[in-house]
């Protein structure tokens, strides 16, 4: 089944944060833009390793990178971690998805009783 | 039709109330919120798997959900019980462990209805900023603001490191 918008959105948030190197960044971007060498150092990682985070951040919209072409500085977008820690909206996409698939699920438990159920009588039947 | 979840949050509160209705007796609804081997079947979005489930239901029994997100990393949710009357009623704390300072508790009470069951829940956390999210980057506010405040934000999820 292919997710809806709200799961990937949801999933890229979740996905984002999930990551202590990545919540890192974000505490250090909070403090002010920074560019990817000056956030490599602190780390200890390489600038290849740093970029693929900061490309997982901004894909999360967590981040925005600069122009400039040469030194592309990071920039924290508070919106979006606003979206992430905002309790309501998190809730109503995990429980909206959570409830549909428990709909179903809810069927199918039901319905293998009642076949066990009838089961059951029938063979009481012929005996 | 898909029965709608509705939740209430009334402004300047700390908590938030929501309500759903499923087709199948509360016992089987009690059963399918508090056994892993239901919650594995239905609980969180279809592109999170469910890798971990872990409940000790018993007042001052734990609980701890780890779901793996497509990209492979985890996220896990935890919390402990702290009232258990089945099959109607169940109070637990709840961490949302990437941010672990936004710890709420929450009362699930399951009211029958005929066939249907009526599943309320409601969630109460330590401030109304708790509930709303910690950043509020409104225009009234101003970026410096939000910018403080996001800095708290960060401190607890590197506190979890």
């Amino acid at each position: 089944m292919t997710p809806t918008a709200a799961e990937l959105d949801l999933t890229a948030i979740f996905g984002a944060l999930a990551d202590p190197t990545r919540r890192s960044i974000l505490a250090r971007l909070s403090k002010g833009d920074a560019s990817v060498l000056e956030l490599a150092d602190p780390f200890d990682m390489s600038q290849p390793a740093v970029s693929k985070h900061l490309k997982v951040l901004e894909q999360a919209g967590l981040i925005v990178r600069g122009r400039d072409a040469q030194r592309r500085p990071c920039r924290l977008d508070p919106r979006r971690l606003k979206q992430a820690s905002d309790w309501l909206g998190t809730y109503r996409q995990f429980w909206e998805a959570s409830y549909e698939r428990l709909d179903d699920y809810l069927q199918q438990l039901q319905t293998k009783e009642r076949k066990r159920d009838t089961k059951t009588r029938n063979r009481r039947r012929t005996r | 039709m898909t029965p709608k979840l509705e939740i209430v949050a009334e402004p300047g509160k700390t908590h938030f109330t929501t309500k759903r209705v499923v087709d199948a007796p509360r016992s089987l609804v009690f059963d399918t919120f508090t056994k892993c081997e239901h919650l594995k079947q239905w609980m969180g979005p279809r592109n999170l798997t469910m890798t971990s489930c872990q409940i000790d239901l018993r007042v001052g029994g734990k609980y701890r959900f780890v779901f793996r997100l497509p990209d492979g990393n985890s996220v896990g949710f935890s919390g402990e019980f702290k009232e258990i009357v089945r099959p109607e009623r169940i109070v637990r704390t709840f961490v949302f462990e990437p941010i672990p300072e936004a710890a709420a508790l929450e009362t699930l009470e399951l009211v029958e209805s005929g066939e249907t069951t009526i599943i309320t829940t409601t969630t109460v956390h330590q401030s109304v900023e708790n509930r709303d999210g910690h950043v509020n980057s409104g225009m009234e506010d101003g970026m410096t603001q939000g910018y403080a405040r996001l800095d708290d934000l960060l401190a607890g999820l590197l506190q979890q490191r």
